[in-house]
């Protein structure tokens, strides 16, 4: 794991080279604390800092092949490395490190950009092909490593975070006002925009090519389901649990796979638990586990955790998210996730990589992933229960339903069903909407958008984010079953645009920690993808058919368990006894002017109601959050206090050749 | 009567729920909830306004989008019921 960056084109000149390549290196320094070196070109150049995890002492980027014909910086794990280097030693390739990355160089040499399908790993990575006069980027399937890019004139930059192509001259920050509204609609921009304006993501599962002034990008994989009336190979539950228990045995096998210490993330709930469980079986007894505890019980899971580590018997570190943490680390988790967002949850996960990193670990399974390949988020179920409340629209009984779903909001359970019946749109949403699954959270988030200032709604005027999102489906997507599209809509968009990238990838990165994700090896994607919708979500059960692989691993406390959702303490983080100066500036009718974003007497009378009394509802909340974050987002990338990165808060010591 | 619940109601609703935003035109029989106006905690929040304020009491049966879920609504279900009160104590 590691940060890169590079450029191709001639709008540099020489002298200019090698100094923007070592800022931009520097810029993510924090990816790859332990080396970092650049790569000048011909018209082109790499650059990269290292996290050494396989290869400790021969993994060196760029790395090159045959001096300089073929040249790589890459960020990420090919986990099968080791079959593929030996079909390639068995095809006569000699290799001279015991570096993935190498592999990755020699692949491509055999086979182009056809390498990309026998690649079962987590990348980002560019590959400079001088033959060709060629730079070739991808990024894996599920969007776990991140890659943006921009264009200035006719030279092409590129890094694993927005902060290094800030460095590029010419390239200013600017919020682009439809990211911003498509935060607020869906929680994520819609790849490829991101929040800056003009700068792009390479989305998950594709690859460009760029030749002499001309880039084409274009999918090599994309997840897809079964149409609704194709017969499904599994019939038999238990061989289908079975097949699932030894595709994710292999698919944590492999995420063992380092030259480093491999901890994992344990939240208490069921996923982590089985990572958990599976890969303390294959390293007995020194296993790492790591958990976040908040003070708040509402939040915490701490009994569960517990429970877990002493029965598998790992080594077990917590670290507490108390009051004023959040607000604490929040600016520094803004100038990481570099994209405003909705919710705080992002904040304890950037302390629980620090902890990792403090007990001298740099490699980290986590159990994410599940919900979204096996439907275990709550708006799987609320989606069922709307259908099934739609069938009978005047029902006085369905809507009770509505109540189990959320035992945890005590606002809906004292609830009439008439009014359960209404916030969830079981009168007025069509069940031919191919966004219906999400309308609700789709509508109690765009509320929020009330705050947005008059300039913005005049720049957005008539734009519909809902719209983009729907005109971004495949053609197949309607002939799919509704609980398949719900979860497309989850794993192709939320997941990577907020759940492995601000929630994933860069809270771990800013302390320089790797997450691993068996649950998105792409054999078991692909298989979950083909099972019938009921093993997976049976009736209002969530994840039924891991639950079934996963049986004999864990207490039955933890099996039995229903997922309650991640959440931390939304705006009263940041109001009461210890509010921080910064949050004050932030949230004040100087600055929200200056900003131009949000109108300033509405979200002074919000910042009032929040502080007489913590905020209740999802929007006011959502629009808390959300508007702090991007009052510090402009403050972070275009006010004049433009950082460079730097630590934030551990200092990163001699770590090389662990 | 019913015009001044309802403004009574409505700067309610401008000052608590869209938080002085008067751009809106809050029409009169628009739905609160298809309007993204309030949601579950929210209604709470309304019943406890309109009880305080009108000095009625409503029972759990009667938080439904029917009583609720418009000012003119709102407006016909606290008339209803202060005129009850009225007659019962004239």
């Amino acid at each position: 794991m590691c940060g890169f960056g590079g450029y191709f084109g001639s709008g540099l000149v020489d002298a200019e080279v090698k100094p923007l390549l070592e800022r931009m290196a520097s810029a993510v320094a924090h990816r790859g604390p332990d080396e970092r070196d650049v790569a000048v070109l011909a018209g082109a150049g790499l650059c990269h800092t290292r996290l050494a995890i396989v290869g400790l002492t021969d993994g060196q980027q760029p790395m090159s092949l045959d001096n300089g014909r073929l040249v790589i910086a890459f960020n990420g794990e090919i986990f099968n490395y080791v079959e593929l280097r030996d079909a390639l030693r068995a095809k006569g390739r000699v290799l001279r490190t015991s570096s993935d990355t190498e592999v990755l160089l020699h692949l491509y040499d055999e086979k182009g950009p056809d390498c990309l399908a026998e690649l079962n790993g987590d990348f980002a990575f560019a590959i400079w092909d001088a033959g060709r006069r060629r730079m070739f980027l991808a990024r894996d399937r599920m969007g776990v490593r991140p890659l943006f890019h921009t264009t200035v004139g006719d030279t092409l930059f590129f890094a694993s975070e927005v902060k290094a192509l800030l460095q590029v001259p010419g390239v200013e920050a600017e919020m682009d006002p439809f990211a911003l509204d498509q935060i607020f609609t869906l929680w994520t921009p819609i790849a490829p925009r991101t929040a800056f304006k003009g700068i792009h993501e390479l989305e998950p599962g594709h690859m460009m090519l760029v030749e002499e002034g001309r880039q084409a990008i274009r999918p090599y994989w994309s997840l897809c389901f079964p149409d609704l009336d194709a017969r499904s190979r599994h019939t038999d539950e238990r061989a289908a649990a079975e097949e699932l228990r030894a595709l994710l045995t292999d698919a944590t096998r492999l995420r063992l796979r380092a030259d480093v210490p491999v901890g994992a993330y344990l939240s208490g709930g069921l996923d982590s638990s089985v990572i958990s469980a599976l890969a303390a079986g294959m390293t007995p007894e020194t296993l790492h586990t790591f958990s976040v505890a908040f003070d708040s019980a509402e939040h915490d899971e701490s009994a569960f955790q517990e429970e877990v580590a002493t029965a598998l018997g790992t080594m077990h570190a917590t670290v507490r998210c108390g009051e004023g943490d959040i607000a604490t680390v929040f600016p520094d988790v803004i100038r990481f996730t570099e994209r405003p967002i909705l919710r705080t949850a992002p904040a304890p996960l950037f302390k629980l990589s620090a902890l990792v990193r403090e007990k001298g670990l740099k490699v980290v399974l986590t159990g994410e992933g599940a919900d979204e390949v096996f439907a275990g988020y709550d708006i799987f179920k609320e989606a069922r229960v709307r259908r099934f409340c739609a069938r009978q629209p005047g029902s006085r009984i369905r809507p009770h339903l509505f109540r189990k779903l959320y035992p945890y909001l005590p606002g809906l359970n004292r609830q009439s069903a008439a009014y359960l019946a209404a916030f969830f749109g079981t009168g007025t949403d069509s069940s031919e909407d191919p966004l219906f699954s999400h309308k609700p959270r789709i509508r109690a988030t765009g509320a929020a958008k009330l705050f947005f200032s008059a300039d913005l709604r005049a720049t957005l005027a008539g734009y519909d984010a809902t719209e983009e999102l729907a005109s971004r489906l495949p053609a197949e997507f309607p002939r799919w079953h509704p609980l398949h599209q719900a979860q497309y809509l989850e794993g192709r968009f939320l997941l990577p645009g907020y759940i492995l990238s601000s929630q994933g990838d860069r809270m771990a990165m800013a302390h320089g920690i790797e997450g691993r994700f068996p649950f998105l090896d792409h054999r078991l994607v692909e298989f979950a993808a083909t099972l019938p919708p009921e093993m997976k979500l049976k009736g209002l059960v969530e994840k039924h058919i891991l639950r079934e692989a996963a049986r004999d691993l864990l207490p039955e406390t933890i099996l039995r368990r229903t997922k309650q959702p991640y959440r931390a303490p939304d705006s009263q983080s940041f109001t009461g006894a210890g509010e921080k100066d910064y949050v004050r500036e932030a949230m004040s009718v100087k600055k929200l002017a200056a900003g131009g974003l949000f109108n300033p007497a509405s979200v002074t009378k919000l910042f009032a109601k929040s502080r007489q009394q913590p905020l209740s509802g999802f929007r006011d909340n959502a629009a808390f959050v959300g508007i702090l974050s991007s009052q510090l987002w402009l403050e972070t990338f275009t006010g004049s206090r433009l950082r460079a990165s730097q630590a934030p808060s551990s200092s990163f010591g001699d770590r090389n050749g662990r | 009567m019913a015009d001044s619940i309802k403004d009574t109601v409505r700067a309610f609703i401008v000052e608590n729920f869209l938080f002085g935003d008067t751009s809106f035109q809050l029409g009169d029989d628009a739905s609160l909830i298809e309007n993204d106006i309030i949601d579950s905690t929210g209604v709470l929040e309304l019943v406890a306004f309109v009880e305080e304020r009108f000095g009625v009491t409503m029972a759990d049966a009667e938080i439904v989008p029917a009583n609720l879920d418009s000012l003119n609504r709102i407006a016909a279900f606290v008339s209803a019921r202060t005129d009850k009160k009225a007659s019962l104590t004239a």
